[in-house]
């Protein structure tokens, strides 16, 4: 529900866990977010961020799925047609 | 912008909608929870692509829809009184109680501000130590996090001077109740994808077994929700009922641990009225008794209060997926997102104000743009 | 010098909102709670001709000549922003209105309401500016006025400024002119004004700052017409951007007008930006982007003029108008499907939930 959006962690600062800032990229835009609750999240990682805080970390290879899937379907599409 | 963009594919939604009508043979009841999912599919019109045997439903997942007359009644009272700085989110601000609004409430002189999120309600604590200062604490499981860190990090700081109202429900038994209905007529859910980042997707699978209903934990964009779609309508035309994830690049099957832990650890559950909807139980989280100092409605004693609806507003029946925004005879009449009956014109992610902007401004005017 | 108060003062006539007691931010949002309390209380109460034209300036005819006059106040916060300030921007948005009539603007007046306390360096830097942007714009300023409000009573200062500009051609630029099949343009990418002003507020920062795209669009505007462009009407983007013009010219032609999303330029920050705050950039101010509706068989000719200008250099068409109906504003979505593009409700509440 929420509006939470996907962004690219630039920097990381803070020992405690628990305040652990990062700044984070949103297409250009930078902002403050809490990665408390991402603590594998790296530098580079891209994560979703809901009313300041990281809730997630973004799986590129899910990612990819949604469009290799859409490829198998277009292929199979293809091969029921019979041939392209 | 990346991970967003390229879910908002033409073609790709194009190729997507063929297989939907290509593995459709029957009408069928889909209800997405989420307002921000009800939001994209009237802004992009994704309905509009579907086959037109299936229905979708409008699902109660607007947070601030839902937020009790009773809570909203609180809050403007908490923002009238001359010493308190009131911070909300801004959806909030036009939602309309028994008599006025938060924004009615600044108009006169309240100190009413909008903040991004919960941790700069808490800064402005810190910078404002002879004010009180009020956090609303409104949204599902998405936004618990957020709010238990703050009421954490207020309490590690020893803040005095900072509380917060809350208005948390909880996504799983308001499926639930929807289900246990006896006129609900929905047969499969598109689940919220932000809650299950949160939460995960461990409690749906009973919920799916015990109803009967697939579920498919779902994204935001165009992509996400078409292939939502396509998943719940392969399990139902295959007679299938289980639980699937979508979102697979943000949602793990076990969520966030550390959020729920911190959420566990300063909340717990608790029974909660939906507006519209009526009370549900275990639906809405309150303040674990060793941070009650920063319980809003303790410290400011306003609660017990029963407060009706104006009979006019349909919201609830919307909210149900009994009727949808136009099927209202207030739709666009009485009601309007320049005086709402109901939070659900009100809310940037109610379904009749996305219909509204969106759709048309009449009721019954069911016509599909051309 | 004081008056007295006159006691007991009751309006000959009722107040005609009885929906809101009070003014609320909303109605100065440039959508639709500005547009009822401008039609119902405004116009209502000053009501002639003249002034039913309900565009950017008012043309009138005095002594065998067109002159067109407008006026804007200019309340922005911050007084100093990336890409410019409340000094300029008071001169670029009234010669604007000048020129979406197809006037050259002459003269202006300028008058300030100013904050005790101000400090005067920050008042000599808006004066300088204005002053800077007047020259640009081949204008005047030669008259004002000076108000000082007690402290507390005025954000540091507020600038009224009014325009005079003359009507050099034949041409009818308003809503009236316009007709199904012509196509719509804009000069450039949209919402950077209102994103730049939000961006300082919410205290975003940006890897490449966000500029507002505050400018002075006379002189392109003046070139399409001395070349002869079928112009029938022009209107700048401010408050309520994009969506807010093109209803209200929907509104006061007797048109639908479609507009394809894909075609509508927005840079790709300035469209972060707006994700992040839940904002739709059609619904976000511009300040140096106008709305073009001409013959369609003129949109490329159009298009090379405004690309041959830095204020144009984005320029794009973006969407057509249907046929003369009941005033309607449709947009295609990115993914093909359409849906209404509405006047903005109110003031824009950052969308968080």
């Amino acid at each position: 529900m929420c509006l939470a959006i996907p962004g690219k962690i630039e920097s990381i600062s803070g020992d405690d866990p628990l305040t652990r800032m990062g700044k984070v990229n949103f297409g250009g835009i930078l902002k403050e977010a809490c990665l408390a609750y991402v603590p594998e999240a790296k530098v580079g990682d891209y994560v979703i961020v809901h009313v300041g805080f990281a809730l997630s970390r973004l799986d590129e290879a899910e990612a990819e799925k949604v469009f290799e899937y859409l490829k198998e379907m277009e292929d199979l599409g293809e091969l029921k047609e019979g041939g392209p | 912008m990346k991970y967003l963009d390229e879910y908002r594919d033409a073609d790709l939604a194009q190729k997507l909608a063929r297989e939907i009508h290509q593995v459709t043979t029957r009408p069928w009841n889909i209800m997405e929870v989420c307002g921000g999912q009800t939001h994209a599919i009237v802004k992009f019109g994704i309905d509009e692509l579907l086959p037109k045997q299936i229905n979708l439903i409008h699902g109660p997942g607007c947070p601030v829809c839902v937020t009790p007359l009773e809570i909203i009644d609180q809050a403007l009272e908490i923002a009238a009184r001359p010493n308190v700085i009131f911070a909300s989110f801004g959806d909030m601000l036009r939602v309309p109680g028994s008599t006025t609004d938060l924004l009615s409430v600044k108009a006169k002189g309240g100190d009413v501000r909008i903040v991004y999120s919960p941790l700069d309600a808490v800064r402005l604590a810190e910078q404002n130590p002879a004010r009180e200062v009020v956090f609303f604490g409104v949204g599902f499981e998405t936004t618990a996090p957020a709010t238990a860190m703050a009421i954490y990090q207020a309490a590690q700081k020893g803040l005095k001077n900072f509380s917060m109202l809350i208005s948390h429900v909880l996504v799983p038994p308001s499926i639930e109740a929807l289900m246990s209905s006896p006129d609900c007529r929905v047969q499969g859910f598109l689940a919220a994808g932000h809650v299950c980042t949160v939460m995960g997707y461990e409690e749906y699978p009973p919920l799916a077994a015990r109803y009967h209903v697939p579920i498919v934990v779902t994204g935001f964009e165009p992509l996400d929700i078409l292939q939502g779609v396509l998943m719940v309508v392969r399990q139902l035309e295959s007679g299938r009922a289980e639980v699937e994830n979508q979102y697979a690049r943000a949602v793990r099957r076990e969520g966030n641990r550390p959020a729920q832990e911190l959420i566990r650890r300063i909340f717990k559950v608790v029974p909660r009225k939906w507006r519209g909807v009526g009370e549900i139980p275990q639906s809405g989280l309150g303040l674990n008794d060793g941070y009650a100092a920063y319980d809003a409605e303790r410290k400011f004693g306003l609660a017990g209060r029963r407060v009706e609806e104006p009979a006019d507003c349909l919201s609830g029946l919307v909210l149900r997926g009994q009727i949808k925004p136009h099927e209202c005879p207030a739709f666009g009449t009485k009601c309007t997102p320049e005086h709402p009956l109901g939070a659900t014109m009100v809310s940037s992610e109610g379904a009749c104000a996305a219909y509204y902007r969106y759709r048309c401004q009449a009721p019954e005017a069911a016509t599909k743009i051309k | 010098m004081s008056h007295k108060p006159v006691e007991n003062f009751v309006p000959a006539c009722p107040i005609p909102i009885s929906e809101y007691s009070r003014v609320l931010m909303a109605h100065g949002g440039g959508g639709r709670l500005m547009h009822q309390l401008i039609s119902r209380m405004f116009l209502a109460a000053f009501h002639n001709p003249l002034l039913a034209q309900q565009h950017d300036a008012a043309v009138a005819e005095w002594s065998g000549k067109k002159l067109a006059f407008t006026t804007d106040s200019y309340v922005v916060r911050p007084i100093f922003f990336p890409g410019g300030d409340i000094g300029s921007m008071a001169v670029h948005g009234t010669v604007n209105d000048l020129a979406m009539s197809g006037a050259r603007p002459v003269y202006l007046s300028s008058a300030f309401i100013l904050e005790e306390g101000l400090p005067m360096e920050t008042l000599w830097r808006v004066v300088c500016s204005l002053r800077d942007a007047a020259r640009r714009c081949n204008v005047q300023i030669i008259t004002g006025d000076t108000k000082v409000v007690d402290k507390g009573k005025g954000d540091g200062l507020f600038i009224n400024t009014a325009g005079i500009g003359v009507i050099e051609h034949d041409r009818q630029i308003a809503p009236p002119s316009v007709r199904a099949g012509d196509v719509v343009l804009v000069n450039g990418d949209l919402g950077r004004h209102g994103m730049a002003i939000m961006a300082v507020r919410e205290g975003l920062e940006f890897e490449s700052r966000i500029d507002s795209d505050s400018a002075p669009v006379h002189e392109v505007v003046l070139e399409l017409i001395h070349a002869g462009v079928e112009i029938h009407c022009l209107r700048d983007l401010t408050r309520g951007g994009l969506a807010s013009a093109l209803n209200e010219i929907a509104g006061a032609a007797g048109v639908k007008i479609a507009i394809e999303q894909k075609a509508v330029p927005v840079r790709e920050d300035v469209h972060a930006a707006c994700e992040m705050l839940g904002l739709d950039p059609l619904h976000v101010a511009c300040e140096g982007r106008f709305a073009a509706f001409v013959a369609a068989k003129e949109a490329d000719r159009a298009l090379a003029i405004l690309r041959r200008h830095a204020v144009g250099a984005g320029a794009a068409v973006i969407g057509r108008v249907v046929e003369n109906s009941a005033p309607r504003v449709t947009l295609r979505s990115a993914i093909g499907a359409s849906r209404i593009l509405d006047m903005p409700s109110g003031e824009q509440l950052p969308r968080i939930c």
